[in-house]
């Protein structure tokens, strides 16, 4: 039997090619443009290698190596759904929006699977994506077929809203590439809980296009949870208008390599942008957040804290960059970033990157690496606590720290379990 | 009952303890006195089993067992108790979080059954009380913006909740007001009784004229140099270490 042969960025273009009149939206012209257009900027540039700044620390070889087909079949009948955290929620499966196992009724904003409302879209999709940038976003902006798309009016308040992903193995690897898009009005404010579960050998690479309008808050929590045979590649295009709160708060753990990668851009004055996380990653896993913050408005505040622990051979990556414009004067910034390493043989790289023009800022950044502190260790030992459950207590310790800047309280309980059940399944394979 | 048999330990393959002989008698407290670098705090880090300090002779046993081939929790499960001079710090570890895990694992080592989380808020509530220790320490980090007093008086909680049968309590008296060291002293005078033992490690007399202890103990350059009454406390804190160096 032969292996099969490498998807690779030739794949990919191959089967846009041969998709293109299929996708959703074929026949709308600015759609075609817009998909044409991310070609070529994929076959300009694949895969981003090692060599290319953005890439130095996450080698994406194992996703241009593998074959991936595409989801043909659509997955019928019932499906083990997470935990509910909300009344409200809109499932995919396999990338596609399945309202059968969504709940969007009573919700006082319009949410609905993009596939259908492509014609509403027009003007937003593709605004904030940059595709020309990102072959992440080209590959997405090419290939997509469906997502979330979420509209709350001026002035509404959208309580809480569930995003789940499923994947379901088909006994096959395949990619899929959703395109969300989130829309809240001025003064307007949601907060949103997403999970990704899923098996299977696959690319899950979601494009994020997120307006934040003046004085709107969007709170969102992610829970990229997929088994370790996943990739999860996901973007995040952010625009936040004055007076505008982001909250994004990530919890990656589990898929074979994560790439958390968030560009947020504060435009207008008193706008704030919050990017917390935690990254764990075991033996074989890879985990990678990559910020990018545009202060381009004066008096804005940004928060970034993100903590990781690795174990075993585990490998993790932070790079933040924070631009400050020459007009984002009274910008004040802050970025730390944490790492737990539980092995000798795990290993963080982590790369902040302050570009500063304006000349009344205050920007601070911090970087710490460290294993388990022995102390600790050995007064918690002396008091009779046995060593493994010592060490899950500090552990915990450290990722719920940052956890603890989450206000929202359901957001707050799910993103806790979710670090717990990291940890436990840990506990368990140790 | 502990004893201890010619122990000599060593760290970084300096020799600290060269020799040690010493029985504390259940239902007993025991000082030892030292100057700096004598090994008072190498004693009481090699009984509770902390990393890096080699047993390279002798033997510790706490009622007939060999605590030294024991894991620190292990001796602390067999009624070990290790009172720190300096108290670690715990963020992100919630007080209450800590001192329930820590007397449940105590409480299963034993043989008993665990408390829930009711049972152990009444308990801790009354011996906090006791020490004089203000409800919302439980609700913070362990010992996190605790001042020097107050970690001190966590130690004495911990001890209290845990109810070892032979406490080690390393320089306690250090960094307290005297308000302080009454209420640590209380702490520690009502846990004296048939089934409790003590080596208090201090560098001065003062402790001792708030806990008194039944034997004083002088221990210099990694020996037990003279042993006596509580009156051999006295006699040091005049003449000073010196004096009794020289008699020896």
């Amino acid at each position: 039997m032969t292996a099969p042969v490498p998807t690779g960025a030739a794949g990919f273009l191959a089967r846009y090619e041969g998709l293109k009149d299929h996708l959703p939206g074929a026949r709308k012209p600015w759609l075609n443009t817009l998909r044409a257009d991310a070609a070529v900027h994929f076959a300009a540039r694949g895969f981003p290698t090692r060599r290319v700044e953005q890439w130095k620390y996450t080698d994406l070889a194992p996703v241009a190596q593998a074959h991936f087909a595409e989801p043909l079949t659509m997955v019928e009948g019932a499906l083990a759904l997470p935990v509910p955290n909300a009344a409200h929620r809109a499932v995919f499966v396999d990338g596609r929006f399945r309202p059968d196992l969504s709940a969007l009724e009573g919700l006082p904003f319009r949410a609905v699977g993009l596939a259908q409302h492509l014609n509403d879209a027009e003007t937003f999709l593709g605004s904030l994506a940059k595709p020309e940038s990102e072959p992440l976003a080209a590959l997405n902006t090419m290939l997509f077929e469906d997502g979330l798309f979420i509209d709350v009016p001026d002035g509404v308040d959208g309580g809480l809203l569930e995003l789940v992903s499923i994947t379901v193995d088909p006994g096959r690897p395949f990619a899929f590439h959703p395109r969300h898009l989130f829309r809240l009005g001025a003064g307007a404010s949601l907060t949103l809980i997403e999970t990704a579960t899923g098996r299977g050998q696959c690319l899950h690479n979601p494009v994020f296009e997120i307006d934040v309008a003046e004085g709107a808050t969007l709170t969102h929590g992610r829970m990229l949870q997929e088994e370790a045979t996943v990739f999860h590649l996901s973007t995040i295009y952010a625009t936040i208008a004055g007076g505008g709160t982001y909250d994004n708060f990530t919890v990656a753990a589990g898929p074979r390599l994560t790439r958390n990668e968030i560009h947020a851009a504060l435009t207008g004055p008193k706008a704030a942008c919050h990017m917390n996380g935690a990254q764990m990653a075991a033996d074989g896993q890879h985990v990678d957040t990559t910020t990018a913050l545009d202060h381009a408005a004066p008096d804005c505040a940004s928060r970034q804290t993100y903590k990781t622990v690795l174990a075993g051979r585990a490998r993790g990556v932070f790079q933040g960059k924070i631009l400050v414009r020459r007009e984002a004067q009274k910008t004040d910034g802050y970025q730390m970033n944490q790492a737990l390493l539980l092995s000798e043989d795990a290993e963080i790289d982590s790369k902040p990157q302050l570009e500063i023009y304006a000349d009344d800022v205050k920007c601070s950044h911090g970087a710490t690496v460290g294993a388990l502190d022995a102390d600790s260790l050995f007064y918690l030992r002396a008091r009779g606590i046995p060593e493994s459950q010592a060490k899950a207590m500090l552990v915990e310790a450290f990722l719920h720290e940052a956890v603890e800047t989450v206000s929202d309280e359901t957001l707050r309980g799910a993103l806790t379990r979710a670090l717990d059940a990291w940890w436990s399944r840990q506990g368990q394979a140790a | 009952m502990l004893r201890i048999e010619g122990l000599t330990a060593e760290i970084d393959g300096k020799e600290i303890l060269k020799g040690i002989d010493l029985e504390v008698p259940t239902g007993e407290v025991h000082a030892i006195m030292g100057p700096n670098g004598s090994g008072k705090s190498t004693l009481s880090y090699v009984l509770s089993g902390r990393e890096g300090y080699e047993v390279t002779g002798g033997s510790a046993t706490l009622d007939g067992v060999d605590i030294l081939a024991m894991e620190p929790e292990e001796r602390a499960a067999a009624g070990l108790f290790l009172a720190f001079q300096y108290p670690v710090e715990l963020p992100g570890v919630g007080n209450v979080t800590f001192l329930r895990t820590a007397l449940n694992a105590i409480r299963k080592g034993r043989g008993e059954s665990e408390l829930d989380a009711m049972q152990f808020l009444k308990l801790a509530r009354e011996r906090m009380k006791a020490l004089s220790m203000p409800e919302d320490m439980l609700k913070r980090g362990v010992n996190v913006g605790f001042s020097g007093g107050e970690k001190k008086r966590n130690e004495i909680l911990q001890m209290a909740l845990l109810q070892p049968s032979m406490a080690i309590l390393d320089e306690t008296d250090s960094g307290l007001d005297i308000d302080a060291l009454k209420i640590v002293s209380d702490g520690v005078n009502a846990m004296r009784g048939p089934n409790f033992s003590a080596l208090v490690i201090t560098h001065y007399q003062r402790l001792l004229d708030y806990i008194v202890p039944d034997r004083v103990h002088v221990l210099m350059q990694g020996r037990i140099v003279k042993s006596g009454g509580p009156e051999l406390a006295q006699e040091l804190e005049a003449q000073g270490y010196g004096a009794v160096q020289n008699a020896a």
